[in-house]
């Protein structure tokens, strides 16, 4: 059974802020929401509180990174990029201010529904010039994701997992690396972010099945290692399937079909993920399911880039992990 | 480098670069040198404790944007001085102003007239819209409202830093229409920012014209006061009243300056095209010559020689 961790991002937050007096841990309204109100309780001096103003926060955070400070910004992705767009092009990628960009609630993991999901953050951050992104799919991850982003000389948009968060790995993100989590050669599976637990919910069913996958975890989407990728599409003799919890307009998904087609890769390629489509408010269990984000759409394009059944169903596949409705660890309702 | 000339001189001289650089080139922001002459002025000649520039007096060609593969990127702030904590900073928030600002750093000997030159010319640093790499500009103000917020930002920062320099953010009215400066405000005022002030030219013009036609504002004292600031009023063209309310006390505030201007101050002619001054292009060639003639008369210089064309 996977350990669960609760909290990681507020213990990890404290423990790399008190270390480096120049970062500053901005929040907007959501303070609880981000996992750093007992930063702020225990760390007053350290804590700027910008209410719910996010573009001036944006440029605020600009203007303290002239001054040689590096802001980490709090808040849902979605009001990261959404509303203070103008902000965050002029004010930080532009400049390139090392301004952390700290997105919770990736993709489908709220109830919030179309507001507080960021579905399309990954798409509209790799347009961006200058701006770098990294994905948490652990608690491993979440440990490490101030350490990794505070590395970046310039801005950086990520991705964070909150309340309890399963580990699946023991080592830090090391940016710009990939992790290798499967080394088969059938087809090469990419994922990122919660996207990687259901791969591996798979990994036992498709193995009996006789499939052989080479799985693929990336937490680096920008800067992006693209030769390694492609030497692992060259060690598959089938094709390529990426499931991440984003739109496949111009999300991971995209970025491998960019660089197979910029480097004439004749293989087939299934992106999996929101397909030009809102989702809804719903559980985590429920929208993946519905949205095709999780295990059993993973065997389905799986079996496409093959050309056969394995007859998996979802008995077959593990049992899918299921928080607790009302968890302690759940920070609101939302 | 401060008080050699007087402000009064060489807000006159602003104007004149300005008036001769737009007839030489068939139109340009003339109506922003009219309002804003006097505090950019005061800015630069004694209101600003800016150190001696570090660029070039004639400024050098575009170098790229800020990338990691541009190491050698600076911005246009090296010519109001050096970054250090002693000194003002200066964010010029309504970079359609730039042709106004140019004229500044030359009348202030901080850029050589040859810099005018360059403007608006392709491969140049001198851009018609200030840019970052920009003589004299710091940070990108084109999108109108964010720089109030980037000025708020820095002042808390050096704040914090224990830096003595303040930082003054120059603004126009028509940004009080964004909900960002709004922001900006009551965020300086929750943080007690008081090592921040701005000065804002209040000359009721926006691109689409007058600003009641647009948009009103109302009572933007008021506003700026009920948001947590110490706002004064002025005449924008008497520099005893501008320096008497860069002296307000505004401990734990950030200070807002209104200077109400006349957008046509010291080129009468341009009242013919009031509202629409956001830009001035001459719709003849006679217009020009009668434009030529008359706001040469009124900025006490000849005419200005004209290319034939």
């Amino acid at each position: 059974m996977v350990e669960m961790v609760s909290r990681p991002y507020a213990s990890a937050f404290e423990a790399f802020a008190v270390k480096n007096p120049d970062v500053l841990c901005l929040s907007a309204d959501l303070t609880s929401s981000c996992e750093i109100d007992g930063f702020r309780d225990r760390h007053p001096d350290q804590f700027l509180s910008l209410g719910m103003a996010e573009q001036n926060m944006m440029s605020f955070a600009g203007g303290l990174g002239l001054a040689g400070y590096r802001p980490f910004l709090h808040s849902f992705g979605v009001f990261l990029y959404r509303r203070p767009y103008d902000q965050l092009m002029a004010s930080v990628a532009y400049p390139r201010r090392k301004v952390r960009l700290m997105g919770f609630l990736p993709g489908i993991t709220t109830p919030g529904g179309m507001t507080h999901q960021a579905i399309e953050d990954i798409a509209v951050m790799r347009s961006i010039p200058n701006m770098s992104i990294l994905e948490t799919g652990d608690a491993t991850e979440v440990e490490s994701i101030c350490e990794a982003a505070d590395s970046i000389d310039g801005p950086v948009y990520c991705r964070v997992l909150r309340g309890s968060v399963p580990r699946l790995f023991d080592t830090p993100i090391k940016v710009g690396e990939m992790r290798e989590l499967a080394g088969g050669d059938d087809v090469l599976v990419v994922t990122t972010g919660i996207a990687t637990e259901e791969a591996l919910r798979a990994r036992d069913a498709l193995s009996n099945a006789g499939v052989s996958i080479r799985h693929l975890h990336i937490h680096t989407i920008k800067p992006f290692n693209e030769q390694a990728l492609l030497d692992h599409i060259g060690s598959v003799n089938k094709g390529v399937v990426v499931l991440e919890n984003h739109v496949i307009a111009g999300g991971v998904g995209s970025l491998v079909a960019e660089i197979m087609a910029d480097n004439g890769v004749g293989k087939p390629l299934v992106r999996l993920g929101l397909k030009d489509t809102y989702a809804h408010g719903g559980s985590r269990g429920y929208l993946m399911k519905h949205y095709g984000l999780d295990a059993g759409a993973l065997v389905r394009g799986i079996e496409r880039v093959m050309g056969i059944e394995t007859g998996i169903d979802e008995e077959a596949l593990a049992t899918a992990r299921v928080d607790a409705v009302h968890s302690a660890v759940k920070a609101e309702a939302l | 480098m401060r008080n050699e000339r007087s402000t009064e001189d060489i807000a006159m001289g602003i104007r004149r670069r300005v008036f001769e650089h737009s007839m030489r080139n068939n139109g340009g922001y003339l109506s922003q040198a009219c309002s804003a002459a006097e505090q950019l002025a005061f800015l630069y000649n004694e209101g600003l404790n800016l150190g001696e520039p570090v660029l070039p007096a004639v400024p050098k060609p575009f170098a790229g944007v800020p990338s990691a593969d541009n190491p050698d990127y600076v911005t246009g702030a090296g010519y109001n001085g050096p970054f250090e904590p002693q000194y003002d900073r200066l964010f010029i928030a309504p970079a359609h102003y730039a042709l106004v600002a140019y004229a500044t750093l030359i009348e202030t000997g901080r850029m050589d007239a040859e810099g005018l030159e360059m403007f608006n010319k392709d491969g140049s640093s001198v851009e018609m819209i200030g840019a970052e790499h920009s003589p004299g500009m710091e940070v990108h103000n084109g999108t109108l409202g964010i720089g109030l917020s980037t000025g708020a930002g820095l002042a808390w920062g050096r704040k914090r830093r224990g830096e003595k320099g303040q930082t003054c953010v120059f603004m126009s009215d028509g940004e009080v229409q964004e909900g960002q400066t709004w922001e900006a405000v009551q965020a300086a005022a929750h943080h007690g920012i008081d090592n921040l002030w701005a000065l804002m030219d209040v000359n009721d013009q926006q691109c689409d014209g007058a600003m009641d036609s647009v948009m009103e504002v109302r009572d933007i004292a008021a506003k700026f006061r009920a948001f947590g600031a110490v706002c004064v009023e002025i005449d924008a063209h008497d520099l005893d009243a501008m320096r008497q309310a860069k002296a307000e006390p505004h401990e734990g505030q950030p200070l807002i300056i209104l200077a109400r201007s006349s957008p046509t101050q010291g080129m009468s002619f341009l009242q013919k095209r009031f509202p629409r001054l956001h830009y001035v292009r001459f719709k003849s060639e006679e217009e020009r010559a009668e434009m030529n003639i008359s706001i040469a008369a009124e900025l006490g210089i000849d005419p200005i020689e004209l290319e034939t064309h």
